[in-house]
């Protein structure tokens, strides 16, 4: 965002230092401290009691920091084949899924950004409708069924394949890109894929970036079709999911069914308070360490559309 | 250029172009931008069109095992059914009142915190702030939930400072996702928690485009901070914001469905269950695929309506977000 320091830039000129202004920035300073504890704190937490001695996180007042350091609970979480499997479709649907949007994305952003093109107005109306159309949850389920794709992991691919949101961000980028270079392009002979791959594609970079972080974004993140779809399936299950049944069990207080809180679990000096921080953290690690960095084209996703309106 | 031909080929009307013939000739041109687009309109009539044949189960009274021609047709009566339902009209509160509460409590908090962090100084602090801020959103919901949960469980955070500050007794914690009336308000609050820092990217790059010298001359007719919010910063915005509330409201009938799944139990069942969940557990716990498809088609019309109308509304405010 760099306009915003341009928007703040002329208030450093401003020397006003009436009590009551002094007064404000410092209680706006403090109060936007506890709030930034406030988004850490619950995070900070989790990680503090995945990484102390389980038997000893019982015991309680563990807040930020571990008391007791000890890797025995990660070590405990990625020796369970289920958990390490569930890592690996984890990151092969983040992949996957994410490769296939963008590209399928870019391709009929490409088409419906042709002028010309006979079925322009089609194409546009059929992928807008969806976006006010929501068969909803029943008759969605009845139709992956029908189209075989329960219990596979194609199931996690080829129902969000193409967001609207997504579609039209990639159009209105491919719009504002100057005519004559893709003109150019088809004097030289070009087919319009070979112009979409050559030309159009990397100047589409950073719209292409900021399409593929969300679809990450919501690729790793996704727990629901695992559950509806794959659910009888250990092989397909992902981080999430296996989250999720942990969660499910341990606010069912007894479970015989989890993996985590038979006499195996004691034995090897692990507690579901434990295994259940590890994994969220597990869960959630990736994305944390990522976002910080990529946050400008999060950004730029985000505002595109929104301050035109 | 088409009157140049229409008028051109004219005389030789054997030659003359039909529009069908036109659009035919385009076709085969363009042939490779259609080869490109049509495999995806079929995925996007295989995946978002077809589901909605699975809305005349709700005229029926759906057995898996019988072919479509043999389901018996039952008109209305699974409509009927869910309107003279208890359980149906309170999940049908729950959800409007949860999207409500909801959407009141994120356009507040997260307007607030643009104009807070507007008022910033140092630019790096508020790089930090919003840095840090946004880090939840990126956090799944399953997360999200586990940790909203130990931190409102007895012994969490929550309990530990009331406990500190004196508001509560040591061994009379709350337990707080047990109390059924609560469910709305810690739902509102965990909802504000994710996303509020994520909320404000719309509002800061609005206020980004006021121009600076409205400041200047502010200052100069000697208007101090609050008034200079009030007066320049959130009339800048106003437009922003009235478009977005407006497609919002669009929005009403989807309270979400993760966050009260994930934070719903036996106890708080009564104020957390949402139309979504009402849809699931009668789809497919119960096997009562009719009733559930109703409950849900109920839901996508109402939403359909609402988005067309919130559109148009917004449009006539100065244009939407998406469309």
């Amino acid at each position: 965002m760099a306009n915003s320091a341009s928007g703040t830039a002329p208030k450093k000129l401003r020397r006003d230092s009436s009590i009551g202004d002094r007064i404000f920035d410092i209680a706006n300073i403090v109060f936007l401290c506890l709030l930034m504890v406030a988004s850490l704190y619950p995070f900070l937490n989790q990680l503090a009691l995945s990484l102390n001695q389980a038997m000893d996180s019982i015991k309680g007042g563990i807040y930020i920091w571990p008391r007791h350091f000890s890797l025995e609970n990660y070590k405990y979480v990625f020796k369970d084949n289920q958990v390490y499997q569930a890592t690996m479709i984890s990151f092969l649907r983040l992949i996957v899924g994410t490769v296939f949007s963008v590209f399928s994305t870019a391709i009929v952003a490409y088409t419906i950004s042709r002028p010309d093109f006979v079925l322009r107005k089609f194409v546009t109306i059929a992928f807008v409708l969806t976006a006010y159309i929501n068969p909803g949850i029943i008759p969605d389920f009845l139709n992956i069924r029908d189209l075989h794709l329960v219990n596979s992991f194609w199931v996690y691919i080829w129902p969000g394949l193409i967001g609207v949101f997504t579609l039209i961000l990639v159009r209105s980028f491919i719009d504002e890109l100057p005519e004559s270079i893709m003109e150019s392009a088809r004097i030289d002979g070009a087919g319009e894929f070979k112009t979409l791959m050559s030309i159009v594609l990397p100047l589409c970079l950073p719209v292409l970036a900021t399409i593929a972080l969300f679809t990450a974004v919501f690729q790793w993140n996704s727990w629901i079709d695992v559950f509806l779809y794959n659910s009888s399936n250990e092989k397909l299950s992902t981080l999430q999911y296996e989250l999720q049944k942990i969660l499910q069990n341990s606010s069912a207080a007894s479970s015989a069914t989890s993996a985590f809180s038979n006499s195996q679990a004691a034995a090897t000096m692990v507690t579901p308070l434990s295994i259940r921080a590890t994994m969220t953290i597990v869960a959630s690690v990736p994305m944390i360490m990522m976002y910080p960095f990529l946050q400008k084209y999060f950004v730029k996703g985000m505002t595109v559309g929104g301050v035109k309106g | 250029m088409e009157s140049n031909i229409t008028t051109a080929t004219s005389s030789v009307t054997s030659n003359k172009p039909t529009g069908l013939k036109l659009f035919f000739r385009k076709l085969v041109q363009q042939r490779m931008l259609v080869l490109m687009s049509v495999p995806f309109v079929i995925w996007l009539f295989l995946f978002k069109y077809m589901p909605l044949w699975g809305w005349t189960t709700a005229f029926q009274k759906y057995k898996p095992a019988r072919s479509f021609s043999e389901q018996e047709w039952v008109g209305w009566d699974q409509f009927n059914f869910l309107f003279s339902d208890e359980r149906f009209l309170r999940v049908l509160r729950n959800t409007l009142a949860m999207s409500g509460i909801n959407l009141i409590l994120g356009f507040v908090t997260a307007v607030i915190l643009a104009l807070l962090l507007n008022e910033l100084r140092s630019v790096i602090f508020k790089r930090v702030v919003q840095t840090v801020t946004y880090m939840p959103h990126f956090l799944s919901w399953v997360v999200a939930a586990g940790i909203i949960q130990s931190t409102l469980s007895t012994d969490g955070i929550i309990n530990v400072l009331l406990i500190k500050l004196g508001f509560i007794d040591k061994g009379n914690e709350i337990l707080f996702l047990g109390i059924p009336k609560d469910f709305w308000g810690i739902l509102g609050a965990g909802t504000v928690w994710k996303e509020i820092g994520w909320n404000t990217i719309v509002y800061l790059a609005a206020i980004a485009t006021i121009d600076p010298s409205q400041y200047e001359a502010a200052e100069m007719d000697g208007a101090g901070r609050f008034r200079r919010m009030w007066h320049i910063t959130l009339p800048g915005i106003r437009s922003v914001i009235i478009v977005l509330l407006i497609l919002n409201i669009g929005n009403l009938m989807q309270s979400g469905f993760e966050a009260q799944y994930l934070l719903g139990n036996g106890m708080n069942i009564d104020y957390s269950e949402n139309i979504d969940i009402f849809v699931l557990k009668y789809g497919l716990e119960q096997s009562n695929f009719s009733l559930a498809v109703a409950g849900g088609m109920f839901k996508s019309v109402v939403s359909i309506v609402l988005l067309v109308i919130a559109n148009n509304v917004a449009k006539r405010f100065g244009g939407s977000r998406v469309f």
